[in-house]
């Protein structure tokens, strides 16, 4: 997608001074004004705490939740799990995609058939992962792995064969061998590419973690917000969300801080 | 990367081949392995195909499809709205596109159940998680169409004398449609995820309800007979999106 082309012109079309000010008001008016009715409409109770605890009862929550460390028991399972998964995700997929691009002949063979599973939505293979693996750690893995197999796999192979071809050319005429092919052409030029792809792949395989664990799950932080939500603890609830899009959040931002650097070079 | 050499086959053939092996091993397998939990090709396609004339399965398929449908319409429009609110003009964009890719960012499967306290155990809630997956791709897609358009077109029809709705009408539709597209293909598997996802948590009807109940009973044959058939008209809805990605894309 020009997602990236249309960030980079959205740049050139610069604001004036008191427009940009004008802008980060409203910005800051948007989220103080979502606070504001949150407030306003559970400080008497008119929408019943069940449905929309206080925000400073959620925020108290939240708070204890960090100082008190009581998240950590599902934390570490789901850190544990994907521990495993991504990694399986990122070498398996890298593996095979590299195995697929070797040949221009492989990417025509194989490529369709990559992007067409990519189209299913692998969740409906979870059920399968629970009915052979359990309801355990396991099933969780197996499902992660799976769901960042197909991104990674999918941009390791539009990664290398994307190269240009006036790039291998230069190199076979300097005389390169095929491990300076490799390491000097294309592994930096598809870098961009496939790193894109340790992220998504690290990212999807995180969510569908925490997927498999709201779904059917003992333990785990996705568990723990079901748990919640059927044990009515709506305050509770709402704190581990939130406690959860930032482990998300921060997560992403890593991956992609470690995305741009790395593709930068 | 090497040129290929000559007399190999087309790559549809090899594709095929590949497929076919791959399918046999699923056969080789299913026979050798636990039947609690395996089952061989032949007997998905015989015992685990029939599933399709009970009447609780096609009652399935039928609310998941309707979900899906609803989900989808749902998501293009408020996917649109947003998406051209946001392209309305440099300081909408601005303001507007950070805390829309802020929304984006939440992943959606942390608030799961509180689309079911909010929208019930019903298809509401479905519906509703499907459009909170569809309608972010088609967004994103339509400001970054927006934004693509040059400026020299914007600037001629304005010196021409075009009125905002003609500018609107004769330019930004136009040069909008291939990202359109591109969105609405995106939102599709989208919306198809969000929809299973809740179907999945939620413990009442529909095909991901289902696919879960089979996989509890363990009955494999069923289970991938469900499964097969649902990544199948994933594909379908998939490819069908592509070609009409690319047949209204044509034109530019």
């Amino acid at each position: 997608m020009s997602g990236a082309s249309s960030a980079g012109q959205a740049l050139t079309l610069r604001l004036s001074k008191s427009q940009k000010r004008l802008s980060l008001l409203v910005k800051i008016g948007v989220l103080v004004a979502l606070l504001a009715i949150w407030h306003l409409v559970t400080v008497d109770e008119f929408v019943s705490p069940f449905f929309l605890p206080k925000p400073d009862e959620v925020l108290r929550v939240f708070f204890n939740i960090i100082v008190t460390g009581q998240a950590w028991p599902d934390l570490k399972v789901t850190l544990f799990e994907f521990a495993l998964a991504g990694p399986i995700a990122v070498i398996a997929g890298g593996a095979v995609g590299f195995l697929i691009s070797l040949t221009r002949y492989g990417t025509r063979a194989f490529e369709p058939i990559v992007s067409s599973v990519y189209a299913i939505p692998i969740i409906i293979f979870y059920p399968v992962s629970v009915m052979a693996l359990g309801i355990g750690p396991e099933s969780k893995i197996a499902h992660g792995a799976l769901f960042g197999f197909f991104p990674m796999c999918l941009s390791t192979i539009q990664g290398f064969s994307r190269v240009d071809p006036l790039y291998i050319r230069l190199a076979h005429s300097t005389g390169a061998s095929k491990s300076q092919l490799f390491w000097r052409i294309m592994l930096p030029a598809a870098a961009p590419t496939i790193l894109t792809g340790v992220r998504l792949g690290l990212m999807l395989s995180f969510l569908a973690i925490i997927g498999g664990e709201t779904i059917a799950s003992l333990e785990g932080i996705g568990h723990r917000i079901v748990w919640y939500a059927e044990g009515m603890q709506t305050g509770n609830m709402f704190a581990y969300i939130v406690f959860v899009i930032m482990v998300a959040v921060l997560m992403n931002t890593a991956l992609s801080f470690l995305e741009i650097r790395r593709g930068r070079q | 990367m090497i040129a290929a050499p000559r007399k190999l086959p087309a790559p549809w053939v090899l594709r095929t081949f590949v497929v076919l092996i791959l399918l046999l091993v699923w056969e080789i397998a299913g026979r050798h392995g636990s039947q609690l939990l395996f089952s061989p090709l032949s007997k998905v396609l015989t015992s685990g195909l029939q599933i399709f004339a009970e009447a609780e399965v096609l009652e399935a398929l039928k609310t998941t499809a309707w979900i899906l449908v609803v989900g989808f319409v749902l998501s293009v429009a408020i996917g649109l709205v947003l998406g051209l609110t946001v392209s309305m003009s440099r300081f909408t964009y601005q303001t507007f596109l950070p805390v829309l890719l802020l929304l984006y960012a939440i992943p959606q499967i942390t608030v799961l159940p509180l689309f079911v306290l909010y929208f019930g155990s019903g298809p509401a809630s479905k519906v509703a998680f499907g459009v909170s997956h569809g309608m972010f791709p088609i967004a994103v897609s339509v400001i970054a169409g927006v934004q693509g358009i040059k400026p020299l077109l914007v600037t001629s029809a304005i010196s021409m004398g075009a009125s905002r709705w003609q500018i609107f009408r004769r330019i930004t539709l136009p040069y909008l449609t291939p990202s359109l597209f591109t969105g609405m293909r995106l939102a599709s598997t989208a919306t198809l995820l969000g929809v299973l996802l809740a179907e999945l948590y939620v413990s009442a009807g529909g095909i991901g309800h289902l696919t879960r109940r089979f996989g509890e009973n363990f009955q494999p044959d069923k289970l991938y007979a469900l499964i097969a058939a649902l990544s199948l008209m994933a594909i379908l809805i998939n490819e069908t999106m592509r070609m009409l990605e690319r047949r209204y894309s044509r034109w530019l």
